[in-house]
C-alpha cells in the first residue's frame, strides 16, 4: 500500500503503478495536463515509466481562465 | 507602415491585451475575444478538480492556438517560488510556450505587487529561457530593474486589479516609460473604454485588461469598446496632441471678414 497526495488530497493505492496509470484512473488519459512530482516537472514523455512512489506529492494542472 | 506591438521579437497588430477569467460560460469568453481583436490572452493555470468530470469542455478547446497566444500567468502566487513552479508547469502544459506574464502578489486584499518577490522570479525564469511579462508597481526604478533582468515587456498597474478604477497615477507611467525601452503595457485598473484610451494617449504600447470587459454587463460590448478605446488612444498619440493653453483662446474661424453689426 502507497499513499500519495494529489493536488492536495491523500490517495491509497495498493501498490505503485506509473503516473500514465494515475492519470488513466482518473480519466485524464490524453488530456492537456501538465504534472509536478515533488516540486519537480515531469515531462509527458516519461508519463509511462515514471513509478509513483509512498509519500510522492503530486499537482496536476489544466489551463483555466484568468487574467 | 503597420504600427505593430513587437514582444520578444513577434509582431502583434492588436494592442489590447484581454483575459480570460470571470465570463458567464466558455462561449461568452470567445465572443468577447473575438469582438476586442486581441491576439494575446492570458490563462491561469490550476489544479485538475479530482472527481469533475474530465471530459468537459477546458478553455483552450475555445481558443485556437492558430488564432490566440496564450499568456499563462501566475495570478494567486505570494512567492517567488510558487510563481516559477506555477510557469515551468505551464511551459510544460503548453509544449514548451516561453511567453509569460510573471505576478507575483503582495497580499489577497490589494493584489498589489510584492516587487522583492518579483525581481527574484524574474531572475530564475529569465535564467531557465522564458520570455517574461511582468505585472509590478508603477515604481520606475523597479521597472528597470526588471528590464535589466531581462524581462521582455513591463506591466504597471494602473490602479489595483479588478478595481475599475482608472489611470490612477499618469505621470507615474510616464516615468516608467522614459526609462525602458522594452514595451510598456498598463495591466490592471481599466474601467472602461476612456481609461484605454488615456493609457494608450500617455504612450503606453499596450494594455492588459479581462475584469473591465468581463464584468461590465455586456461583455462582447465592451470587447469592441476597449478595442476601439485602445485604437483611439494609439492614433492620438502618434499624431500628437495639440498643446494645451490655459487662458489662451484661440477662434476656430476666420477673424476677418465678419459683418458689421447693425445696432451702433
Amino acid at each position: 500500500m502507497i499513499t500519495v497526495s494529489i493536488n492536495g488530497e491523500a490517495r491509497q493505492f495498493p501498490q505503485t503503478l506509473s503516473i500514465a496509470a494515475l492519470l488513466q484512473e482518473m480519466g485524464l488519459t490524453g488530456k492537456r495536463v501538465a504534472l509536478e512530482r515533488n516540486g519537480d516537472i515531469v515531462p509527458r514523455s516519461t508519463f509511462p515509466t515514471q513509478q509513483l512512489s509512498d509519500g510522492d506529492r503530486i499537482e496536476i494542472v489544466v489551463a483555466v481562465g484568468g487574467g | 507602415m503597420a504600427d505593430n506591438l513587437i514582444i520578444a521579437g513577434k509582431s502583434y497588430s492588436s494592442r489590447l491585451l484581454v483575459g480570460t477569467g470571470k465570463y458567464k460560460d466558455f462561449t461568452e469568453t470567445r465572443a468577447a475575444l473575438d469582438a476586442s481583436g486581441a491576439e494575446i490572452v492570458t490563462v491561469a493555470i490550476r489544479r485538475t478538480n479530482i472527481g469533475q468530470d474530465a471530459n468537459a469542455p477546458s478553455l483552450l478547446d475555445f481558443l485556437p492556438p492558430s488564432k490566440f497566444t496564450y499568456l499563462p500567468n501566475t495570478a494567486g502566487c505570494y512567492t517567488a517560488d510558487d510563481a516559477v513552479r506555477t510557469l515551468r508547469l505551464a511551459r510544460e502544459l503548453l509544449d514548451g510556450h516561453s511567453l509569460v506574464k510573471l505576478e507575483v502578489l503582495g497580499d489577497p486584499q490589494s493584489l498589489y505587487p510584492n516587487v522583492i518577490e518579483t525581481l527574484a522570479a524574474a531572475k530564475t525564469l529569465v535564467a531557465e529561457g522564458f520570455q517574461v511579462m511582468v505585472y509590478t508597481s508603477d515604481d520606475p526604478i523597479v521597472a528597470k530593474q526588471l528590464e535589466d533582468i531581462g524581462c521582455v515587456a513591463i506591466m504597471p498597474l494602473a490602479s489595483l486589479i479588478g478595481s475599475g478604477m482608472g489611470i490612477l497615477n499618469p505621470w507615474n507611467l510616464q516615468l516608467v516609460m522614459e526609462r525602458v525601452q522594452v514595451p510598456v503595457i498598463v495591466d490592471a485598473g481599466v474601467g472602461t473604454a476612456s481609461d484605454a484610451t488615456i493609457a494608450m494617449e500617455l504612450g503606453c504600447d499596450g494594455v492588459l485588461m479581462n475584469t473591465a470587459i468581463a464584468c461590465a454587463k455586456d461583455p462582447v460590448l465592451m470587447a469592441s469598446a476597449m478595442k476601439k478605446g485602445v485604437e483611439a488612444g494609439r492614433e492620438a498619440f502618434l499624431a500628437g496632441r495639440m498643446p494645451k493653453k490655459l487662458y489662451s483662446a484661440s477662434p476656430s474661424s476666420p477673424t476677418a471678414g465678419i459683418i458689421a453689426s447693425v445696432r451702433s
